[in-house]
This record gives C-alpha cells, structure tokens and sequence, in this order.
C-alpha cells in the first residue's frame, strides 16, 4: 500500500470534482473492495474521497419502483421489509454475501462495483491484461476453476463483477442513477452498465472518471415479488458464487406470464438470460419448461480445464430455482 | 524424582470441566501475543518475497525505497550479515526446511524472501517494500510431482532423515496377487496451508553484543533457542526465546523458519529491536505447508474379508533441498493386522519452500485412503463398515508383535455406534433421502502414537498456600495454562487459583513443544515428579518435626495425596503440606523433576518387557509396549445432487486417550481436530499455478477453511481408559488424533448418500456433480 491523502466530501459536487482533477484519486465508502485492492498493490491511488457523508441515503419506493441510496449497507438494505416482501432476490442476494461484518461496513454503490476475484488479477506477481493490459492472462491456462464461461474473450476470462447483487438487479431490471462533476445526473440500467472484457478487460463499466453512483432504482413488477436467489458456493458461508441465479415469474394459472433469468459466477459480467426469458413466457411452469429454458441459457459456454463444471451446476441452479419460485 | 507409581493419581481438580484460566485475559486484551509485545526503541521489518519461482536476481533497486521516511535500513543478500552457519552446515538442524534465503541470489521458490526492510513504522516499512525494485533472470520452473519436468526419486530416508522410506514386512505383492479379494486405489490429497489465526511473528531484541531475547509465536521455544544459537555461534544461554500465547499452529510454528533469523540479523545489524509478522499471504510462502500427495492403496483379503496384504505407497513433492513427505503409511499396523505389509515413499523436486508436519502428519491423510478403502471393502463383503473393522482388528502391534500399552477402539466403536444410532444407517447406498438431499452414514477410525518425549519442571509451594510452578512448555490456546495448573493443584492440594503456572519462556526448565501430541503427557508428568521432589522433602522434614503428627514416622510409611501426608497403615494421622511447611519458619520450598512420556517412562519404570519395575537400564531404547491413542468418528452429511454441495449435519466423536486432565478443553481439542479434517474434506486447498509455480488463493477469502454455517452440532466423548505404561498420569496426547480418519468418515458418508465414491481431497461441488454424472 503507497501513502495517500483523504478528504471528506460533504457535498456530491466536491467529491466529483476532486476526482476529475486527480486522475489517481478513488472515492471511499466502505472501503471493503478499495482497501483490499490497496493493501496488495493491485490499485495505487494518492488520494481518497470519502463519500460517506453524502445524502446518497433512503431506502424508498417512488413511482418507478424501490429507490435505494448508493451510501446504504448492504445489511440494513437486506433486511429492509420493503426489499425482503417485495424484492426477496435482492434481499437474499446481500444476506448471502460476504460475512456480517463487511455487510455493516459495505454499501449498495461500492458492492456494485467491486472487483474480480481472478487470483492473478489480485497478485502482482503475475501478469494479467485486467490488471495491466497487454502482460497476458494466465488464467487461460491456470487456475481458472472460479472463471467465466461466457461472455468471455481470449485477453480475459474472470467474472469481472464476482458479487450477488448486480445479478439480482440486473435480473430485475434496475436503473442506476450517476451523477458527474458538472452535477449532471444521468440514468444507466444495470443491464447496460457493465462492459464485456473483449480487448479491453480493464473498462468494467460504463461509468465516467468524475462520476458518482446516488442509487438504485429497482421497478416493481410481480415478477420481482415472487422472485428468489439461489447461491452455491464452496462452504455453506462467506464464500463468492461458484454459480448462483436470481429469477423471477409471474405464473398464472400454471401459464408463465413474465419471467426474469439472471446468472452470477459463469459470465464475465451478471448475465442476464433473455433468449430463456422469452422462450419461458406463455410455457407451462414445469421442470421440463426450466430445463429447456436452462439448456438456452448455457448455449455458448466456453469452458475451460477446470470450470466445466459450471455448464451443468448453472442449469441445474436455474432449474431448482425457477422451480422453487414457481409453486 | 520419579517413583513406580504404577496406579494413576488421585484426583480431585484433574479431569474436572475448569474454564481456561488464561481466558480473562484474552478476551480483555490482556494476553499479549508475540507481535504485540512492546520493548522500548522497537522498529518495524518487512519481507519483500520473489514474485518469481525460479532463477535469480540480476539487480535490485532500492533508491525509491531508501528515499521514504523513517527508513533504517534495506537488507538484501547483497548487504545482510551473514549468520556464523547456515542450517546445511548445522549438523543437529531440527527443522523441515535447511534452505536459507537471502545468502545469494538463487531464486528457488515464489515468495522467498529477497529483501527486509527496517523502519521507524510498519506503513513506512511497508510503503518501501513495495517500492523495491527487483529484476530477476527466469527460469521455468517444476510445480509439482504432477509436473512432466518433474522427476520421481526414491528418497531412502524421510522427514528430515527421521524414517525410512520402505518398509516392507513378509510377502506383501505375493500376497497380494493371491488373494481371493482385492481393492486398488488411488487417493489425492490437495495442498493444505495451517493458517492459524495469529501469523507467524518476531521480536529481536539484542541486549549487548552476545545477548538476544526473542519473542517468536514459537510451538516449541527450546527448538528455537536451539537452532537460533547454532545459526549465531552463540551459546545457548545467551539466547533467550519468550512464547506467551500462540494464536493457533497446527504445526506450522512448530518448525525453524528463515523470516525468524533474517530478523534476528537485522535487529543486530540496525542496533534496534526489530518486530516482523509475516502478512497473511506470506504465511502461504513463510511457514510451509501439507504437501499435495496421491497415495495408491492395494488390500488384498481372503474371501470373507479379512487382510492377508496391504501396499502402500505415495507421491509427493517435495523442495530442492529436503526430502520431507509426512509418512502416511505408519497408521495401517495401528488399526488393523495384517502380516504381508509395505509402504514405499517416492518424491518429486520442485520449486516450493519445504511442506512441514500439519496436525497429524501422516496419519491425517494416510487415515484417508486407509479407511475409504476399508469401506469400499465392507461394501464389496456386503458387510457392515464397523463388521470389517472389527474381523481385523488389530489386537498387538503387528509391525513389531508388542502388545499394546492400552486400545479401547472396540469401547470407541460400540460407544460411537450408540450415540450415532449407527444401527438405523441404510447400508444401501443412494436410498435415503431428506427432501432432496441425499443422506449418507459413515465412519472412519483414528489412531495417534505416543511419541517418546521427556521434559522438566519445576515447582514452588509457599507457605502462605500458593504455588508457582514452572515448565518451558507453549499452550497453542488449546489449554496448556489450564490443565497444568489442575495438575499442580491437586499435587499440592490447592485449590487451581492458588496455582501460577508459567510456561513459554527458555529460562523455564525444558520442556518439550507443543508438537506430536507430546507437551500434555510429558508437561503434566514433569510437574508431578518435580512436586513429588517437593513431597520428599517434606517428608523428611515433617518426620524430624516434633510438633507434626508424623514425627519419628520412616519416610517409606509416609504416602501423599492431593497435598496431604500421612501414615498408609493410618490415614487419619497426616498433615498437608502447607501446614507442615507454614511451621517450620521455611517460607517456601522447591522441587523439580523429569518427567518421561511414553517409551522412556516404561523402560526406566517396568523394563522392556513391562515386568521389572526395577530396572533402570538406560541401553534400552523402547519400552514393552506399543503405545497409541485410539478414536472413532460417526457423521452424517447431505449431498445436494444437483448442485454438489456436501453438507455435514451430525457428528459423533469418540476416543480413548487415557486420563482427560479436562474435560472441557479436552472436548474442544477433539472438536476442533474433527473441524479441522472437515476442513480437508471438503474445501482447503491451495492452488499452486502449473506455469509460474505460485499460489493464486493464497489469502483466507481464496482459501477457505470451515465457518460456523458448515458445522453442525458436535457430539464427543471421552472412554474411560488406564495406562499405566506411558507416563506418570496416564495421559495420552489428544492434539492430532481428533483429526485422523475425518476425511475418510466424510467420503464414507458421501459413499452411503450417493454410491459415488470420491477419493480426491477435498470434495467441492465441481467434483460431486462430475461424480454424480458416471453411474453408481
Ligand atoms: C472477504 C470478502 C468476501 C466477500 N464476499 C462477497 C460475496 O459473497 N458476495 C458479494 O456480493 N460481495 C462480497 N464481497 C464484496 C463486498 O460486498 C464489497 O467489498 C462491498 O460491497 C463493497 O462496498 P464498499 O462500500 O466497501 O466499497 P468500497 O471498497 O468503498 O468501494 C469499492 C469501489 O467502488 C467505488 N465506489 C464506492 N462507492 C461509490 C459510489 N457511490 N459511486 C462511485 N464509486 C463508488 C470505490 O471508489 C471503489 O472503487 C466480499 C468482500 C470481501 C472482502
Ligand atoms: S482472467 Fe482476466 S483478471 Fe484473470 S488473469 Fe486473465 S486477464 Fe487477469
């Protein structure tokens, strides 16, 4: 870890302009991913902004569905009423990550923009094109047993975004709200706010330089009332998603009305199946339905020596979890 | 002083459930631990290790680190004093590892330390660290025995030269090849890493030129003092190495390591006292590790299950330097008997540090393919799995026909079977189901040898009715403090808060490490010879004291128990000690001992053959008896068939080890050893990269070690059992055994649940699901 100055920011404006006019800068708040990244060198920055007095705070609904500040923690969000009734995927997918204490200490924004968990990407010791483009990935031929199988490309194999969250989100539609130095606000849906690596598996997101994340909007939809967030993992607790999936259905009368479909652990980013969404609605809500729906999801996987296992254990996780929310 | 006392002690505190006397102080902060000792004047070190696994440093630029503030000074192997010797010309190193990095600029493993920073503050020392510079020459390196460059060698000698690397007893492949039954397997164990709470620390503290104090999270402060002393040139007395608290070993502490000298020569060289921790990720690279092994197992048997042949033999790799592999195949004569019998080590260089012992060295993973395959057997019989266990049982010491000290394996079996309720197992595998889990039954034995080992204690009875008593022992947290002090009391008859026990500290008298499963036989022992010293002078003093009731009594007449002295033909004439001692003016007394543990207490105590108590022949090197502690684990667990998930849902532990000085932290010896093999059953694993020769989970969020949510209730029992052989309590070591044949009981349970066997460690989800695909 290098020194570093800190400010506080008490304004939105004063945090955005500080970090367009330091290009090394980073905004804080938790500090659970930043500090990680910090202590092993895998990012250097000479000055943090703490954003943690920012209003960026609420958990309510308004006419576009549940607004979430981006400064809320993710324990107090999973254990809101208001998310775990209306919203159970989102809820789950945060009282399953991590342990308790980084849940009290880390928030909405920063957990949708934690880091991958590629064990060559969080050593320097090793090259990796995420890390410092053009070094190689040695993922390719190495450990990559907790890599993607879609969505990939040949310069960069990880699941750039590790989490629960985002896959909740991005299944149920969220919208992001982003505000820049110019105290412009802008609205991103999550589905189009990560990147692909492709050749540049160092652009994760969309998001600009001097820009800041203020909340998360999820729209209320049935689909989301009756939704779920299935995580398997190595041990029973405090472990990333080997494979996990957050779906939601509207079934009427045993006839699928509206499905969401989203994997976490198998894409390079959350990965929302559409193709299986589609192929759901107007279907009987049975197992061979999910099954089919799961065969569509995993069309295209490119395993590797050791991650061929996530074809089978992600069709099987869609599976009991479509099943699971469709009685 | 030692006497045959060939009936264990009365007790009245040992044995008893006390709450661990050093737990006030670690749960308010108290208790000190090495890295948090404060001497005045300290500075701060920093280890920057090879980013690469082989070849060498061509340049290393430190002007930007040089350039922060508060630093002292940046050793490499270009400026670090040299030692007086390295350990390869130490001719009694006592350590796994004989590699010594920093004297050149050889790069022979990844994270080997290239340079130390010194400086006024830990962030100061760290910043720097990182700004060094190093450029380095690469060479491919081997990864492992797996490794095609990789080259099989028949080591001859293991562990350090300790054990042979074949041992081989009648005809075992004849046999083999004609036997009416036969089971070959291969077994593979992943790389495991102790990853104890507190990381391994150092504190240097030079007092003059040719006095050194070192505070060192040390499992064995004497080994330290030891190497440290031969390392400097310097007499042993002049080193003094202090141990307080240990956060956790396994082992791991229990061996020499280079970040500890590279401290000691820096502290001497900046005239400062100087403190290093390793980083969590430097414990992947600073401390050893278990090292990634496949056993191949063959049984042969005659038809109706009972073993005429067992072939062993493993793989492993091992550093370019030592040829340590943990010797697995020791187990197979404890448990079962079997005349035709081998074991063959075979080893593989490669660019690691040297992989060290790690709680049941051996045992651990030579339990593991033993016993799966012993089910396997059972199964092929049609038998049950305890059935097999029992039509071979061995009832001596097959590898040297001695009987044993004591087994009570079968009380362990049928008491384990109770509390499990193991008769409502479904013997068919794959049938039951819980929803949609698959349940599965099973159970695997353990055993864990009395290692021969002696040690020192001392002790001193005030009058005012408070004793100190003093052994250079460690208490890894598992509770050393607490039953010491239960065995003081009732030595002397206080009450346990009128004890202060000490330990950890060379200036104590010697005292074996906490290692082997050694400290608590031999510690306990130490003290009761030592307090029996005391006994006899106050005997002695009490029968030439007019006002005792025991005046003018022959010392021989005179017995003690639970600090009281007295007539054996009349017990009601007696006085305590303290009340004997209060009179005489004396304020205090001392005593010291030697107490032995295992083969050692029997010879000097019964002979050889166990029938002289008389015979004190020294020639002598093992006793009558083969000495083991015995145990049976019982666990039930959920298979998610989709998913792969292996779940543990009930767990019944129980073991005979002779007297249990406390049942509480006895108890949670035996948990956690359970815990620990849960852990190797089905998520330790370090992965060490094919190409680079480098961890890429070396942190405690990419190796995983069991949480709370993984472990169910946990159900252990003690058998009672009596050894009068091993040592003057009758106490056999539990540190290891808890954690032998855990990983066996767990694939065995996966075996029932699923008719799949799994015989690669540990048993994550990817490789159920794979399981799950072939037909059962
Ligand atoms: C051991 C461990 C296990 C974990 N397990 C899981 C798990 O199982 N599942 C899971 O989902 N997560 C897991 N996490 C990740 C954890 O959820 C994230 O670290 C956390 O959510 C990050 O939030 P934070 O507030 O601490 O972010 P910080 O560390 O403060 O920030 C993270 C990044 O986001 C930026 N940032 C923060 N807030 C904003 C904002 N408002 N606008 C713009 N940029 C911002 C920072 O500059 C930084 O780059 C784990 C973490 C650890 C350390
Ligand atoms: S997979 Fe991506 S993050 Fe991992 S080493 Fe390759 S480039 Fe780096």
């Amino acid at each position: 870890m290098n020194n570093f100055s800190y400010i506080q920011a008490d304004k939105a404006k004063e945090a955005t302009a500080a970090k367009r006019d330091d290009k090394s800068a980073a905004f804080i708040a938790g500090g659970t991913t930043l500090l990680d990244l910090m202590k092993s060198n895998v990012e250097n920055h000479d000055q943090l902004i703490d954003v943690n007095l920012l209003p960026f705070r609420g958990i309510e609904m308004t006419k576009d569905g549940l607004r979430i500040g981006a400064l809320e923690r993710m324990s107090d969000v999973g254990a809101h009423p208001l998310v775990a009734q209306q919203f159970p995927a989102v809820a789950e997918s945060l009282l399953l990550a991590a342990s308790a204490q980084l849940r009290n200490m880390a928030s909405i924004g920063g957990n949708v923009l934690q880091r991958t968990r590629c064990g060559y990407f969080r050593d320097t010791a090793f090259p990796c094109n995420k890390r410092e483009p053009g070094t190689g990935c040695p993922a390719l031929e190495g450990d990559n047993r907790n890599l993607a199988i879609l969505g990939t490309s040949e310069t960069c194999i990880a699941t750039s975004y590790p989490g629960d969250l985002s896959v909740a989100l991005i299944a149920l539609d969220a919208v992001l709200t982003l505000e820049n130095a110019k105290g412009k606000q802008r609205q991103v849906p999550i589905t189009k706010f990560y990147l692909l690596p492709g050749t540049t598996p160092q652009r994760e997101t969309v998001l600009e330089a001097d820009e800041l994340i203020v909340a998360v909007t999820i729209p209320q939809t049935e689909a989301a009332r009756k939704s779920k967030y299935l995580k398997v993992r190595d041990r029973a607790s405090y472990a990333y998603a080997l494979v996990s999936a957050a779906v939601g259905l509207e079934v009427q009368g045993g006839t699928i009305r509206a499905a969401r479909v989203a994997l976490g652990g198998v894409g390079a980013q959350p990965w929302r199946c559409s193709e299986a969404e589609k192929m759901l609605v107007g279907k009987p809500a049975t197992e061979a339905t999910f099954r089919a729906a799961a065969e569509l999801a995993l069309r295209g996987a490119k395993p590797r020596e050791h991650n061929a296992y996530k074809i089978e254990m992600a069709k099987n996780t869609l599976v009991r979890a479509l099943s699971e929310v469709a009685v | 002083m030692e006497t045959n006392q060939k009936e264990n002690a009365p007790t009245n505190v040992v044995g008893k459930p006390l709450d661990r006397v050093d737990g006030p102080a670690k749960v308010t902060g108290a208790a000190r631990y090495s890295a948090e000792i404060n001497v005045p004047g300290t500075v701060h070190g920093v280890l920057k290790t090879s980013t690469i696994a082989k070849g060498r440093i061509t340049s290393i630029d430190t002007s930007r680190a040089a350039k922060e503030p508060g630093i002292l000074n940046i050793f490499t192997h270009e400026n670090l004093p040299k030692p007086a010797k390295t350990p390869k010309q130490i001719e009694k190193w006592r350590a796994a590892q004989s590699y010594l990095p920093m004297q050149d600029n050889q790069i022979q493993y990844a994270g080997q330390p290239v340079a130390l920073v010194v400086a006024t503050t830990l962030e100061a020392a760290t910043q720097a660290a990182a700004l060094i510079k190093v450029t380095y020459q690469v060479e491919t390196p081997i990864d492992s025995y797996l490794d095609p460059k990789a080259e099989l060698f028949d080591p001859q000698k293991i562990q350090s030269g300790k054990k042979d690397a074949h041992v081989v007893r009648g005809n075992p492949q004849q046999a083999y090849d004609g036997a009416a039954l036969k089971h070959e397997a291969t077994y593979v164990h992943a790389i495991n890493h102790h990853s104890p709470m507190e990381s391994a620390a150092t504190l240097a503290v030079w007092e003059g030129a040719d006095k050194l104090t070192v505070y060192e999270a040390s499992q064995n402060v004497t080994m330290h003092q030891g190497n440290l002393a031969e390392l400097l040139g310097m007499p042993r007395e002049q080193i003094r190495v202090v141990t307080k608290y240990i956060g956790g070993g396994f082992g791991c502490k229990g061996s020499f390591w280079p970040h500890t000298i590279l401290t000691v020569l820096a502290a001497r060289a900046v005239n400062r006292p100087v403190k290093l921790a390793l980083t969590r990720q430097q414990m992947f690279t600073g401390v050893g590790h278990r090292e990634d092994q496949e056993q191949t197992l063959k049984l042969g048997a005659t038809a109706d299950g009972k073993l005429v042949s067992i072939v062993h033999t493993k793989k492993a790799t091992t550093s370019p330097w030592d040829n340590y592999t943990e010797s697995n195949g020791k187990i197979m004569d404890m448990l079962y008997a079997c005349e035709n019998y081998s074991t063959v080590y075979e080893l593989a260089r490669a660019n690691v540090m040297t992989s060290v012992w790690m709680r049941a060295p051996g045992e651990g993973p030579g339990s593991f393919a033993l016993e799966s395959s012993m089910d396997d057997l059972a199964n092929q019989l049609n038998i049950d799995p305890l059935e097999i266990r029992l039509r071979n049982y061995a009832d001596h010491d097959h590898s040297n026909g001695k009987p044993w000290s004591s087994k009570s394996l079968k009380q362990c079996y049928t008491r384990g079977a109770e509390l499990f309720g193991w008769d409502k197992r479904n013997p068919k595998p794959g049938q039951t189901r819980r929803g949609r889990m698959l349940v599965g039954h099973g159970m695997a034995s353990a055993t864990y040898p009395v290692h021969s080992s002696q040690g020192t204690a001392r002790v001193r009875l005030f009058a005012d009715g408070h004793a100190v008593v003093e052994a250079g022992a460690t208490d890894l947290g598992t509770g050393t403090y607490t039953v010491m002090t239960q065995v003081s009391a009732d030595a002397l008859g206080l009450p346990p808060e009128k004890i202060r026990f000490e330990l950890g500290d060379t200036r104590l008298p010697t005292a074996p490490g906490s290692g082997g499963s050694v400290a608590a036989g031999t510690v306990a022992s130490s003290i009761m010879a030592a307090a029996q010293d005391v006994w006899d002078k106050m005997v002695k003093m009490a029968v030439a004291d007019k006002k005792s009731p025991l005046y003018k009594a022959k010392p021989t007449d005179v017995k003690v128990e639970l600090g009281r002295m007295f007539l054996i033909k009349d017990p009601k004439k007696g006085e305590t000690l303290v009340a004997a001692l209060g009179r005489s003016g004396q304020p205090d007394i001392e005593g010291s001992g030697t107490g032995r543990y295992g083969a050692g207490y029997e010879e000097k105590n019964f002979g050889q053959n166990g029938a002289d108590p008389n015979n004190d022949n020294k020639e002598k090197k093992t006793g009558g008896h083969s000495m083991h502690s015995f145990g049976a684990h019982f666990c039930e667990v959920e298979v998610d068939p989709d998913l792969g998930t292996i779940r543990v849902t009930r767990w019944v532990g129980v073991h005979g080890a002779g007297t249990v000085l406390n049942l509480k932290t006895a108890t949670s010896q035996m948990t956690g050893g359970a815990i620990y093999g849960i852990g190797a059953a089905l998520m330790e694993d370090t992965f060490r990269d094919p190409n680079f020769a480098r961890y890429t989970n070396a942190d405690l969020a990419g190796y995983h070690v069991p949480v709370n949510a993984d472990i169910p209730n946990m159900q252990v029992e003690f058998v009672p059992e009596t050894d009068p052989y091993i040592n003057l309590l009758g106490v056999k070591g539990i540190g290891e055994l808890g954690m032998v044949g855990v990983t066996a009981a767990v694939a065995n349970a996966v075996f029932n649940a699923t008719g799949r066997r799994l015989r690669s460690l540990p048993m994550t989800p990817d490789k159920v699901l794979e399981a799950m695909r072939l037909p059962a």
